[in-house]
Formats: structure tokens, sequence, C-alpha cells
């Protein structure tokens, strides 16, 4: 069957099982779009390039399977490098299509040229190039295999014009579909070395203050599951990192929390008085450690990961496993069961006692003052929480409103938290919304975000409103660019340059209507439940509410950056000074 | 310790043989602060791969952090590490050299010590190719200094795993490449 490079491309994305692709055409794209209009794949037609790839994001972590982007050359390329690279960061698996000049004038400085491939190179699992038409079934099959397997991660195509335009004698090619990918060099491990499990397995047996470290990877390897079966069946204690909130469940009375820069007491002072770490998907990123070398001093380490150049970057592990951590859990939970299971563990009464009673002497605090002066954003969280179901997506931009979300809320289910954590992306929440809705439309979504962070991404609510995307923005309106006026606060004298936004400039409700949402304002503590009622009722457009929350609220506790986590500042406010 | 000699790695980088292969080898030690030494890519026996021989000052990261991250590369094939010992290494310089009348004996004279050639001749310089260890060609270049050296040009460091480590019934033939 003879078909152009973009029916080809178009029918490789079916072949890829592609329902949904988020994008904006253009000039070196153009052939490419013609074709989606005779295919099944849904498109969705973004306001911003950079709205492409976030939603691509928040559909892939919301579902497990890949996101699409596709965009024009140039410009276009350029808006969409920034989520590229947040999806680097946290290894999420999408997949960006961009068209690029015809072959032939690649290297002129053509309208619209840039070298694509050369930006994208540092921020892409790896990125095709593609100068025949015949090649795009093969490197399209490439693409998809490389983003989804072992670490996840972007992967970028650039394809140009002349290979996909039926007008040129360039863009014919004769279908196929590729059985199999050939990378010679590229063959993940997934499963671990069984001697190294069996050393785990020996370690995590006579560890007497053990903790569970689970990161991102256990959302990316579906091992919700397996961890439970391992925390519960050892008996230890798990922390879960901003990236792994809800790959174990809060409820769990196991879970400790959130650990870091902004982690609770228990989460944060727990790794750093254990004896052993096992360390499951998670990377010893510098806002969990703290001072790397005041980090978890007396701790052993186990350390799983697919990605062999984690183990030993940060912390060297006394027992590194490279493979696919469910698999490796798995294994793990034989091994410690062969050794004889919950009877083979250490005694553990008094750290476990430890545990609790610092858990009790220092929870999560924050109070909603009856006389209605304020509104605290943590109440507002809260009051959300409980007012949503339980596997209500919740997606975040970046700054207080992102740590209060994940301290705050209660995640009982994988996948029901999505946020920027390695590049802290601002403007990442509403588009990865509407990706995770466009991903789970069973589910009811709300994005929780700053008042910064929602005017750089904003314009796409036009297009959840013109696509019927009704997904739901609670705007934590502290006028001001809190996080950075935090730091500023603490670190600069109380100087602050530069971060006043003002809360009623623009004024969010008006503007949620504009773009074809309803849109709210809520000013007293009284006001918040029956407000979120209404906008759980709405289903059939987005849903904005701008909460005036207190300016002066900081996120606590906190260890100051570089800082050693023993250095845990709790909430001065609260009376319980520093430690 | 202060001014111990930097200790280098050399790692011989088996890559597929695509484009912008060497961008991204070239990208990944720029962006992870990796210093390179030296380094040299040409084809292999096999034409759908290319050899890049790399020099690593490995006090700028671990060697085995360098390693893992070239590996990640979809385009890495296959990456040996060729310690020092381990190793047989070469590299090649051109080098011109001022030789007026007067010094033209003691230049020649040089090159032959070396073992190295004479490739080009002018009216007051000469031309010499110098093949050797790279501690050879150092050495040689600071002989040359005082001649005075008008230009002067290295390859870098190309090197293969030593015959006898490999395949011990090799060890009667290893005489003769010595
Ligand atoms: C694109 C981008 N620019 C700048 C920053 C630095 N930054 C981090 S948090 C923050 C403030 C965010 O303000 P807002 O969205 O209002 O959230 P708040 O902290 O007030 O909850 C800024 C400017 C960033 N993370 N991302
Ligand atoms: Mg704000």
């Amino acid at each position: 069957m003879e078909l152009n490079g973009g029916q080809a491309l178009i029918k490789s994305l079916e072949m890829e099982g592609v329902e949904v692709m988020f994008g904006l055409p253009g000039g070196a794209i153009l052939p490419v779009y013609d074709p989606i209009i005779d295919s099944p794949i849904r498109h969705i037609l973004v306001r911003h390039e950079q709205g492409a790839g976030h939603m691509a994001e928040g559909y892939a972590q919301a579902t497990g399977r890949p996101g699409v982007a596709m965009v024009t050359s140039g410009p276009a390329a350029t808006n969409i490098v920034t989520p590229l690279c947040d999806a680097y960061m946290d290894s999420v698996p999408i997949v960006v299509i961009t068209g690029q000049v015809g072959t032939a004038a690649i290297g002129t400085d053509a309208f619209q040229e840039c070298d694509t491939t050369g930006i994208t190179m540092p921020v892409t699992k790896h990125n095709w190039l593609v100068t025949e038409a015949q090649d795009i079934p093969r490197v399209v099959r490439e693409a998809f295999h490389v983003a989804t397997t072992g670490r996840p991660g972007p992967v970028l195509i650039d394809v140009p014009k002349d290979i996909t335009d039926p007008k040129n004698p360039r863009s014919a090619m004769e279908w196929y579909w590729p059985e199999s990918v050939d990378l010679p060099g590229y063959k993940p491990t997934v499963r671990g070395h069984p001697r190294m499990i069996r050393e785990a397995a020996r370690l995590i047996c006579q560890a007497e203050r053990p903790i569970i470290y689970a990161g991102g990877g256990i959302l990316k390897a579906n091992a919700t599951a397996s961890l439970v079966e391992l925390a519960e069946l050892t008996g230890i204690h798990v922390v879960t990192t901003l990236m792994g909130r809800g790959g174990f469940p809060d409820g769990n009375p196991l879970c400790l929390g959130m650990p870091g820069m902004h982690g609770n007491y228990t989460a944060v002072t727990s790794m750093q008085r254990s004896d052993l770490l096992v360390t499951l998907g998670a990377r010893f990123d510098d806002r969990v450690t703290g001072k790397v070398s005041a980090f978890a001093p007396d701790a052993k380490v186990i350390h799983v990961d697919i990605d062999p150049a984690e183990l030993g970057k940060v912390r060297r592990p006394d027992v590194p496993i490279v493979g696919d951590v469910r698999l490796v859990i798995e294994e793990l939970v034989k091994a410690v069961r062969e050794l004889g299971g919950r009877g083979a563990q250490a005694d553990r009464a008094a750290w476990d006692a430890q545990l609790a009673d610092w858990q009790r002497r220092h929870p999560l605090v924050d109070e909603q003052p009856d006389d209605g002066s304020v509104l605290k954003p943590q109440f507002v969280i809260e009051t959300l929480r409980d007012a949503t179901p339980d596997d209500t997506i919740v997606v975040s931009g970046v700054g207080q409103h992102q740590m209060w979300a994940s301290q705050y809320w209660r995640f009982d289910n994988p996948r029901t938290w999505i946020n920027s954590g390695g590049l802290g992306t601002m403007g990442f929440g509403v588009p990865a919304a509407v990706g995770a809705k466009v991903g789970r439309p069973d589910r009811m979504v709300w994005a929780i975000d700053g008042d910064g962070c929602f005017q750089m991404t904003a314009q796409e609510l036009v297009t959840a409103a013109s696509e019927r995307i009704p997904i739901k923005v609670a705007i934590l309106n502290n006028a001001y660019l809190g996080m950075v006026r935090q730091w500023q606060e603490l670190f600069y004298e109380e100087r602050y340059s530069e971060v006043y936004l003002s809360p009623d400039l623009p004024n969010y409700a008006m503007w949620a209507e504009a773009m074809g949402c309803e849109g709210f304002r809520v000013d007293t503590a009284d006001d918040v439940l029956p407000t979120i009622e209404k906008a759980n009722s709405i289903d059939d457009r987005p849903v904005v509410i701008d909460f005036r929350v207190d300016y002066k609220e900081k996120v606590y506790p906190m260890v100051p950056a570089g800082g050693s986590n023993d250095d845990i500042i709790l909430d001065p406010s609260m009376g319980q000074g520093g430690h | 310790m202060a001014d111990a000699k930097p200790v280098h790695h050399t790692l011989s980088v088996l890559v597929e043989n695509k484009a912008g292969v060497l961008t991204r080898v070239a990208g990944l030690f720029a962006r992870r602060g990796f210093n390179i030494y030296s380094l040299a890519v040409a084809p292999t026996d096999d034409e759908r791969f290319s050899r890049i021989t790399i020099v690593v000052d490995v006090e700028s990261a671990p060697l085995e952090q360098v390693q893992k991250q070239l590996f990640k590369l979809i385009n890495v094939v296959k990456i040996t590490e060729l310690a020092p010992d381990e190793a047989v290494e070469r590299e090649l310089m051109l080098v011109t050299v001022s030789a007026e009348p007067g010094t033209r004996g003691q230049v020649i004279e040089l090159v032959q010590v070396f073992e190295g050639s004479i490739v080009d001749v002018g009216h007051d310089a000469v031309t010499v190719m110098l093949a050797g260890a790279s501690d050879k060609l150092d050495d040689f270049e600071e002989l040359m200094r005082a001649y005075g050296i008008v230009e002067l040009q290295r390859t870098g460091r190309v090197a293969l795993p030593k015959l006898e480590r490999q395949a011990p019934r090799l060890r009667s033939v290893s005489g003769k490449v010595g």
C-alpha cells in the first residue's frame, strides 16, 4: 500500500494505540494534519504549545499510557521545550512530534527553521530527525518503545515537510509496520540480580530502624500493590516523596507521608535516624536529602532503580539493584518470606514507638481562625479533600500551594497526584489537569493552583471549555508569588522584591467566565464548602474558584536550602519552636 | 598531591554510526560537568558502528557515573574501559619546527632518536610526524620548544585492549606486536 509520509505518521500512531493527541498546526506540519480528519484519533487543539506538552504529561501520568503532542517547527518546537524538560526530570513518557522545514532547506536559516533535535537533545531520552518517508513507521515504533520502557521519558520526532507533503515525490512510501525494534544500544535491565535481592532481604530482616523510601518509580512501575505487601510483611514504615505520593496509601498505618524540604517531622526525622533505607524508585533528590553529607548518617542503603546511573549518583548504596521496581519488590517479598517473613524481623518495638511518639508530638499543624478574619489555604485544601471522591485526581502548580496540597491531601490511590517535581514548572497545573481529565474522564479532576502559576497557562481553559473537558480549578490566591515571598521573608530580611501580584488584577472569576468556564470567588471560611459543592455539581464545563487566602501563611515544616535535615524548622506560630 | 598528574582514563565507546551521535556524546559530557581530555572518532570494520576513544579527566566525576550516563545514550552500544596498563595506547603528532641551517642537524637527530619521520621540508622549518604513547609525544614536544614550534597538531589517543589479558593463547604471537 502506497502512502505519503503524513498518512504514514498518523497510521503509525494508530498502530501504537494512540487515542488522543494534543497539538496546534502550522506550516511545516500541515501535511500531517490533513490525514487527522480521517483518523479515529481525537485531536485536542491547544492555545499554546506548552499546553500541549503538559497535557500529554498529565494524560500519561493519569493513565500510565504515553501522551502524544504534535506541533509545527521553529517557535512551536521551542514552545514545547519546557514540557520536554519537565517530562525528562520526572520520567514521564511523552512522544512529541515536530514539523521541520524540508530536508533541502535544513541548515539555510529557512523560515521557521530551528535546530529542534539539537535544542532538545539534553531534555529528551532520545530524539530523531527523520529524513526519509520510508523510515517513519520504524522511527515511530522506536520512539514509543524508548519512551515507555526502562526509565520512562520524553522523546521527540522531528519530521521535515518534504517527506510528508503529498505534492512532493519524496513523501511517497510503501506502508509497513515493523514487528520489533532493533536498537542494539538499548536493552533495559528489568530483573533484579538474585544475589543482591537475597542480600537486601537479609539487611531488611536485621535492621532495627528501617524505613522504606518510596519514590515516583513506584507509580511508573505500577508497584503499589507489591509495595503494600512488602511493607505489611515486614512491618516497615514508608515515606512517599513528592513524586511518589499515592504510590503507598496515606491511609495505611505504615505510611509516614512526605519527607524532604517541606516534609513532615516524622518522615524527615525517621530517615535521618534510620539504620536502613530501602530505597525504591527514588533518586536522593536534593529536596529530599538536604545537605547530602549530613543525610541519614547511620543508614545502610538498598537502592532499587531501573536506571543504573541513579545507583551511586548521590549516595553510594550498600546493595544496588538494577531492575523494574515492581518485579524487584515481588522477588524481595519472596526472599524475605524464605528468611522467615514477619517472624524473622529484628525487634523494632522501640523504633515503632519512637515513630508514633514523633507523629503524636509533631503533627502537621494549621488553624482556621473562627473570627473569619482570614482564610487559611490549608483549610481550603482540607475542605476540598473531604468534599471530593477518594479517587479524585489532584494536579498542582508549583509553589506554596503545591506543598500544602501534597501535605494535606490524603492520597489513597496511585496516579491521583500529578505535579511538576523535578523541574518545578509554574503553569504546569491547568494544562496537566486537562490532560489528566482527557485520560480519565470517569474521575473528578481538581487543579490546585497558585495565582502566579494560573496566569502562566490559564488560556488552556479555553481549550478545556471548547472541548468540553470539565476540569475544576482552585486558585489559592494569596496575591503573591508566595513561595518566593516566603524565602524573602525568611532569608532576605523581609525585603520583598518583585513578588506582589495583586488579588484583584486580573479578576479571576470574570476571566474564567470569559474563557467559557464557571467562575466563583470565595472570601470567607463559611463560603468554602458550599462553593466547592456547587463546583462539584457542574459537569458540562470547567469551573474556577478564586479563593482569597491569607498571604502571610508559610509552608512548614521547612529545611532551609542546603541545610541538614536535622535543622528542620517547625511552624513558629504554633509555639513549638525549632527543634 | 598538589602537583600530581591528573588521573586520566580511556574509554573505548562503540556507537551506532548515526547522524549526531558525536554531539550526543560531547553534549552529555558538557551538561553533566565531565571533562574530556582528548577524543578521537573513527569508523570500525563494521560500517554500522563507529568507535569513539575518549580520555576522561576523572577528577571531574567518578568514572563509574560517566560510564553509566554514557551508556544511557540510545546510540551507545558498548563501553570498554581501558586502564593504562591493560591497553595499548597511541597518539599521532604533526609538528612544524623551526630548523635554520645551524640547528637543522640537531632537530633531525632528535627525530631519529624518537623514531619519528620528517614529512615536509621548507627553507627554515621541517614538519615532523611522530606516533607513540602520549608521554613520549609530550617529551618530544618539550624538546622541540627550544627550537621553536611553528604549528602543532595532535590527534588524541586511540587505544585497544592488550591481547595478553584478553586471550592468553595469543601470548606466543604477541611478541610481534610488542
Ligand atoms: C516557570 C517558573 N518561573 C519561576 C519559578 C520560581 N517560583 C517558584 S514558586 C514561585 C511562586 C509561585 O507563585 P504562585 O503560583 O502564586 O504560588 P504560591 O507560592 O503563592 O502558592 C515562583 C516564582 C518557577 N518555579 N517556575
Ligand atoms: Mg500565590
